[in-house]
C-alpha cells in the first residue's frame, strides 16, 4: 500500500464524481441512492483509514506513508503523516459517516449536498496529509468553497451574510499566508516540508520603515501564518464569523465546522508556527498565551447570554479552541499533549453537542432556548446522551474533556501562573453556561404546549452518536490511547523547540557583551 | 536578404493577403451572405496559423533590420492570441446572426487586428510598434460600433477612437523623446544607450510616455476609464474578444518594449509598473462591487486582472515574464469560458446584462451553473482552480523581484475582488426566485464554456505544459 493516504484521500472524491456523473433524476430514489452512496463512500474511507494505525509507528518522529510525485511549477505533490497529524486524519474519517447519517432527512437538493460533503472530505483530509507548502494551501483554502455553498444553499433565515463572512474573513487570512509560504520558498529553496523544518529561518532583527522587528524573519512569517491560523481556529477577537456561521449552517455543516474545520488552525500552528519559526512563537508566545486567556473568559461570559442554542456552543467552542492555542504556546510536552488531546476531545464533544441541537431543532424547527423546557419527561434517552456531553464540555473528570483541559492547563501553570489562574476560572464559567443550558432545555416541567408531541430519538440518531459517547468516555478513562500515538513526536517537536530558542537566546546574550 | 526577411514574417504576411483576399472576394460576391462561411474560414486559418507558429521552433530572429523579431516570446504571445480569436470567432457567429449584425466585414477586421497584433508582439522598433499597435487600434474601434443603429455602440467606438488617439499621441510623443535622445528606434540601440541602471532624463521621459500610452491599450489604473463603456456598448462578441486577445497582444509588447528597449534600467521602469499595477488591482476590485451590468462587472475584471500581470512583468526579471504569460494564457481561457456563458445569457430571445437575472440559474441548468461557479472561483484565484496558479507564479515573481509589499497589496486586492465574484455565485446558488433566464441554447457556446471550466480544473494536475512553455518564452526575451 504505497499509497494509502491517496486513497484515502481521493476516495470521497471520486464517490462524489460518480454521483454528479452517473446519478441522474431528483426523485426519493435518487435522492435515496445518494445518501446511500455518500455513506458507503465515507465508511469505506473510514475502514481504510484504519490501516493506517495498523501500519503507523509511533516511535517514529519522521513522517510515515511518504508519497511523492512531481507537480507544476516546481512543486511537487507530498503526503505524509507523523504522530502529530495521524489522528487529525483519524478524526476527519471517523465523523464523516456519521455526519452523512446526520443528514439523512434533507430533501432539499440531495444530491448536491451529499457531493460538497465528499469535497470537503476529501480537502480536510487532504489538509492534514500534505507535506508540500502549496499542496496544503490548496486543500486549505479549497475547502471554503464547499462550505460556501453548504451554508448558502442549506443554511438559515441569514445564512447569505453567514456564508459571504465567512468565506471573505477566512479568505483574507489565509492570502497572506501565501505571501508568506512564497518567501518561505525564495529562502530555503523548496516547498518540502519535511525540509523546511529542518530549515533555519533567519532571525536577525531587522528594521522595516522605522520598526525595530525582534526576531527578523521569522516575526513577519509567523504573523502572516498567525493571520490565518487565528482566523480559522478562531481566536479572539477575530472570532466573530464563527457565530454567524455556525447559527446559519445546517446541522451536518456545524458539526463539520466546529469538529474537524476549526482544528485546522491548531494543526497549522503545530505544524508550522511552533516548529518553523521556534525564535518568533518564542518573542509571540505571552502574546498568544494572553489572548487565549481573554478567550475562554469573554467568550464563556458572552455564551452566558445567548438565547440560540447553536450559539450557545458556538462561543463555548471558542472558548475551548483558548485552551488549544493555550497548550501550544506553553510549548511543553503536557501543553501541546494537552492541546491535540483537546482538538481530538473537542472533535467529538462539539460536533455531538451540535447533533443534540440537530435532533431538536429537526422537530421544533427552533433553536431558541426559551421555546424548551421539560423535555426530560418525553426524551428521556436525549436527556442522557444530551447530559454527557454538557458535562464533557464542562470538563468532568471521566470523560475526555476533561483530560484537555487538564494537560494544558498544567503545561500552561508552568510558564505563566496568571494566565492558569485566568483560564481556570474559565472552566467554572463553563461549568455555569453548559449547565443552565442543559437545566433551561431539558428540566423544569413541560408546560409548553407545541412540546407535548415531541418524540424521542429514532434508532438512526441513537446510531449516531453511539460511537461519539463511546470515544468520548473511553478517551475519558483511557487518555494513553491518544498520547502514546502523539507523545514521541510532540517530544520531538517540543525538544526541537527548545533547542531553537536556547540558541537564539544565546546569541542574543553574545551579542550584548 | 528580402527573400529572408519575407520568410520570417510570412505568417503575417499570408494572413494580410487572406484579409485581402477575403475582403474582396465577399465584395465581389454575396457580400453579407458570404459571412458565415467567412467567418468559420477565418477561425479555421487562424488555428491553422497558431498551429503553425506553435510547432515552428528554431533560435530568434530578425527581419527588416531588427525592426521584426522573431523569438520564442512572440510566437507564444501569438499562439494565445490566435487561438483566443478564433474561440471567440467561432462563439460570435450565433449571437451576430441572430441580430442582423453578421456583415462579412467583421471576420475581415478582426483578421486585420491579429495581424496588427502579431506585429506588436514582434516588434523592435518603434515605427514597428506604432505600426502594429494602430492597425490593431483602428480595426477595433470599428468594429465596436459594429452595431451602427444602437446609440450606445456608437458611443463606445467613438469613445474608443478618441480615447484611443490620445493615448497614440502619447505613445507618439514619448517615442520621439526616445528617438531625440537615443538617436536610434530600434529596441537594439535604445537597450544601449540605456545600459548602466541610469537613464538620461530624457529617455526617461521618453519611457514613461511610451508606459502611459500601453497602459491605455492594457486598460491600466489610470487609462481605464474606457474600458467599462466600451465593454458595456460593444455588442457581446466583441467585448469578448476586447477582453481578450488585444490584452494579450498589449501585455506583450509592454514586455518587449521594457525589457527589450530598457532592459538596463530595470528599476526606472519598475517602480512605475508597480505603481500602474497596485492602482489597477484596488480599483478593479473595489469599483466592481457596486456593478450589476454583468459586461461592466467583467471590465473592471478584466482590469484587476491587468493589475496582477502587471505585478509579474513589475519584478523585472525572466521568472516575471514567465509568471505573466502563464497569467495571460490563463486569464484568456477564464474570460473565454465566461464569456461563452454571458453571450448565451438570454431571455425569450433577449440579451439580459443584469447579473441579478441570474437568480437561482442552478435550478434551469444545473451543468452550466456549475462551469460558471468553477470559472467565477477561478477568476478569484481559490484554488484548487487554475487562476490560482496564475496568481501564485506572479506573486512569487514578485516576492522574488524584492516587491513583497506589491505581493501583499495584490493579495489584499484579490480579497476585495472576491466578493463580486461570490456574488454570481450567490444570486445562481442561493438566490430569489425570479424568472428564470432561458437556458444556454447554443451548442459552441456550450463547448467553449465547458471546455474553459474543464480546464480550470483539470489543470491543476500539469497546467497542461503552458508553464513550460512560457519558460521557454521568457527565456527569449530576458537576456
Amino acid at each position: 500500500m504505497d499509497n494509502l493516504l491517496s486513497i484515502i484521500t481521493f476516495l470521497p472524491l471520486l464517490a462524489a464524481l460518480i454521483m454528479a456523473f452517473f446519478l441522474r433524476g431528483d426523485d426519493m430514489d435518487a435522492q435515496k441512492n445518494a445518501k446511500w452512496l455518500a455513506l458507503l463512500a465515507t465508511g469505506a474511507t473510514f475502514l481504510i483509514s484504519l490501516l493506517l494505525l495498523v501500519g503507523f509507528d509511533a516511535a517514529d518522529t519522521g513522517f510515515q506513508f511518504v508519497e511523492e510525485k512531481a507537480w507544476i511549477l516546481g512543486l511537487s505533490y507530498r503526503m505524509g503523516v507523523d504522530g502529530i497529524s495521524i489522528l487529525f486524519v483519524l478524526l476527519t474519517t471517523f465523523l464523516m459517516p456519521l455526519v452523512i447519517l446526520a443528514c439523512w432527512d434533507v430533501t432539499h437538493r440531495v444530491k448536491e449536498y451529499m457531493i460538497a460533503f465528499l469535497v470537503l472530505e476529501t480537502l480536510m483530509i487532504g489538509v492534514f496529509c500534505a507535506l508540500d507548502l502549496v499542496l496544503f494551501y490548496l486543500f486549505f483554502e479549497a475547502g471554503l468553497i464547499p462550505m460556501f455553498l453548504i451554508i448558502g444553499i442549506w443554511g438559515g433565515k441569514d445564512r447569505i451574510y453567514a456564508a459571504f463572512k465567512f468565506f471573505l474573513y477566512t479568505f483574507i487570512g489565509s492570502v497572506l499566508m501565501l505571501v508568506a509560504m512564497i518567501a518561505m520558498y525564495l529562502d530555503a529553496g523548496t516547498t518540502d516540508m519535511a525540509q523546511l523544518l529542518a530549515h533555519e529561518f533567519s532571525s536577525e532583527t531587522i528594521s522595516l520603515f522605522g520598526w525595530q522587528i525582534f526576531g527578523g524573519m521569522q516575526t513577519l512569517l509567523w504573523l502572516a501564518f498567525f493571520a490565518s491560523f487565528a482566523v480559522k481556529m478562531p481566536m479572539w477577537p477575530v472570532h466573530t464569523w464563527l457565530p454567524d456561521a455556525h447559527v446559519q449552517a445546517p446541522t451536518a455543516g456545524s458539526v463539520v465546522l466546529a469538529a474537524i474545520l476549526l482544528k485546522m488552525g491548531g494543526y497549522g500552528f503545530l505544524r508550522f508556527s511552533l516548529p518553523m519559526f521556534p525564535v518568533a512563537s518564542d518573542i509571540m508566545a505571552p502574546f498568544v498565551l494572553w489572548l487565549s486567556a481573554i478567550a475562554i473568559v469573554y467568550t464563556s461570559l458572552v455564551a452566558l447570554v445567548q438565547e440560540d442554542m447553536k450559539k450557545l456552543i458556538a462561543y463555548s467552542s471558542v472558548a475551548h479552541m483558548g485552551y488549544v492555542t493555550m497548550g501550544i504556546f506553553a510549548a511543553n510536552q503536557q501543553g501541546v499533549d494537552g492541546a491535540i488531546f483537546q482538538m481530538i476531545s473537542h472533535g467529538f464533544v462539539s460536533g455531538a453537542l451540535f447533533l443534540c441541537v440537530g435532533v431538536i431543532y429537526d422537530r421544533m424547527h427552533t433553536r431558541e432556548i426559551d421555546a424548551y423546557g421539560g423535555l426530560v419527561n418525553r426524551m428521556p434517552a436525549y436527556a442522557l446522551i444530551f447530559m454527557l456531553f454538557t458535562m464533557a464540555n464542562v470538563g468532568l473528570p471521566g470523560t475526555s474533556g476533561f483530560v484537555g483541559e487538564f494537560l494544558t492547563l498544567m503545561g500552561v501553570f508552568q510558564v505563566n501562573t496568571w494566565i492558569a489562574v485566568v483560564a481556570t476560572s474559565g472552566v467554572i464559567l463553563s461549568a455555569a453556561y453548559a449547565l443552565w443550558l442543559y437545566r433551561r432545555v431539558v428540566f423544569g416541567d413541560l408546560i409548553k404546549e407545541s412540546l407535548k408531541s415531541i418524540t424521542d430519538m429514532t434508532r438512526r440518531e441513537r446510531a449516531i452518536f453511539a460511537p461519539l459517547v463511546v470515544m468520548t468516555l473511553l478517551l475519558g478513562v483511557y487518555p494513553s490511547l491518544v498520547t502514546d500515538m502523539i507523545g514521541p513526536s510532540v517530544e520531538n517537536l517540543v525538544s526541537q523547540y527548545n533547542l531553537a530558542t536556547l540558541d537564539s537566546a544565546a546569541a542574543t546574550q553574545v551579542a550584548q557583551h | 536578404m528580402i527573400s529572408a526577411d519575407i520568410a520570417i514574417v510570412l505568417p503575417e504576411v499570408f494572413l494580410a493577403v487572406y484579409a485581402m483576399a477575403a475582403l474582396l472576394y465577399a465584395v465581389y460576391t454575396t457580400k453579407d451572405k458570404a459571412a458565415p462561411a467567412l467567418l468559420w474560414a477565418t477561425a479555421a486559418v487562424f488555428a491553422a496559423v497558431a498551429i503553425w507558429i506553435g510547432l515552428s521552433g528554431g533560435p530568434v530572429q530578425t527581419a527588416f533590420g531588427g525592426a521584426f523579431v522573431d523569438d520564442g516570446f512572440a510566437r507564444f504571445s501569438k499562439v494565445v492570441i490566435l487561438l483566443s480569436a478564433s474561440a471567440v470567432l467561432l462563439m460570435s457567429e450565433g449571437y451576430l446572426a441572430k441580430r442582423d449584425l453578421l456583415r462579412f466585414e467583421y471576420p475581415v477586421l478582426i483578421v486585420l487586428a491579429v495581424v496588427g497584433m502579431m506585429m506588436m508582439v514582434s516588434a523592435g522598433d518603434l515605427m514597428a510598434l506604432y505600426m502594429g499597435l494602430e492597425l490593431q487600434s483602428l480595426a477595433l474601434y470599428v468594429v465596436a460600433s459594429l452595431r451602427r443603429d444602437s446609440v450606445k455602440s456608437t458611443e463606445a467606438g467613438l469613445k474608443y477612437f478618441v480615447l484611443g488617439a490620445l493615448s497614440s499621441g502619447l505613445l507618439l510623443y514619448g517615442a520621439s523623446l526616445t528617438y531625440g535622445f537615443a538617436g536610434t528606434t530600434l529596441f537594439s540601440g535604445i537597450v544601449q544607450t540605456a545600459q548602466g541602471g541610469q537613464l538620461p532624463l530624457g529617455l526617461l521621459f521618453g519611457l514613461a510616455f511610451i508606459a502611459a500610452g500601453l497602459a491605455f491599450k492594457v486598460s491600466a489604473v489610470p487609462f481605464h476609464m474606457w474600458t467599462p463603456d466600451v465593454y458595456e456598448g460593444s455588442p457581446t462578441p466583441v467585448t469578448a474578444f476586447f477582453a481578450t486577445a488585444p490584452k494579450v497582444a498589449a501585455m506583450g509588447l509592454f514586455a518587449r518594449v521594457v525589457h527589450d528597449a530598457f532592459g538596463g534600467a530595470v528599476g526606472d521602469w519598475s517602480q512605475i509598473i508597480a505603481l500602474l499595477s497596485v492602482a489597477s488591482m484596488f480599483l478593479g476590485a473595489i469599483a466592481a462591487i457596486g456593478q450589476t451590468n454583468i459586461k461592466r462587472l467583467m471590465a473592471y475584471s478584466s482590469i484587476a486582472h491587468m493589475g496582477f500581470a502587471l505585478m509579474g512583468l513589475a519584478s523585472g526579471t525572466e521568472a516575471g515574464v514567465q509568471a505573466m504569460l502563464i497569467y495571460m494564457a490563463i486569464y484568456v481561457t477564464m474570460n473565454i469560458g465566461t464569456f461563452a456563458f454571458i453571450i448565451g445569457m438570454e431571455k425569450d430571445g433577449r440579451p439580459v446584462r443584469d447579473i441579478r437575472a441570474l437568480s437561482l440559474y442552478s435550478k434551469t441548468d444545473p451543468t452550466g451553473a456549475l462551469a460558471l461557479l468553477v470559472l467565477m472561483f477561478s477568476l478569484a484565484g481559490v484554488p484548487p482552480m487554475v487562476g490560482f496558479f496564475g496568481k501564485l507564479s506572479v506573486l512569487a515573481a514578485a516576492v522574488d523581484g524584492g516587491l513583497a509589499w506589491l505581493a501583499v497589496a495584490g493579495v489584499i486586492a484579490s480579497v476585495i475582488g472576491a466578493f463580486y465574484y461570490l456574488r454570481i455565485v450567490y444570486f445562481m446558488y442561493f438566490g430569489e426566485e425570479t424568472e428564470a433566464l432561458d437556458k444556454n441554447g447554443s451548442p459552441i457556446l456550450w463547448i467553449f464554456l465547458m471546455g474553459s471550466a474543464a480546464a480550470m480544473v483539470f489543470g491543476v494536475f500539469n497546467l497542461f505544459g503552458v508553464d513550460t512553455a512560457a519558460a521557454l518564452a521568457a527565456e527569449t526575451l530576458v537576456r
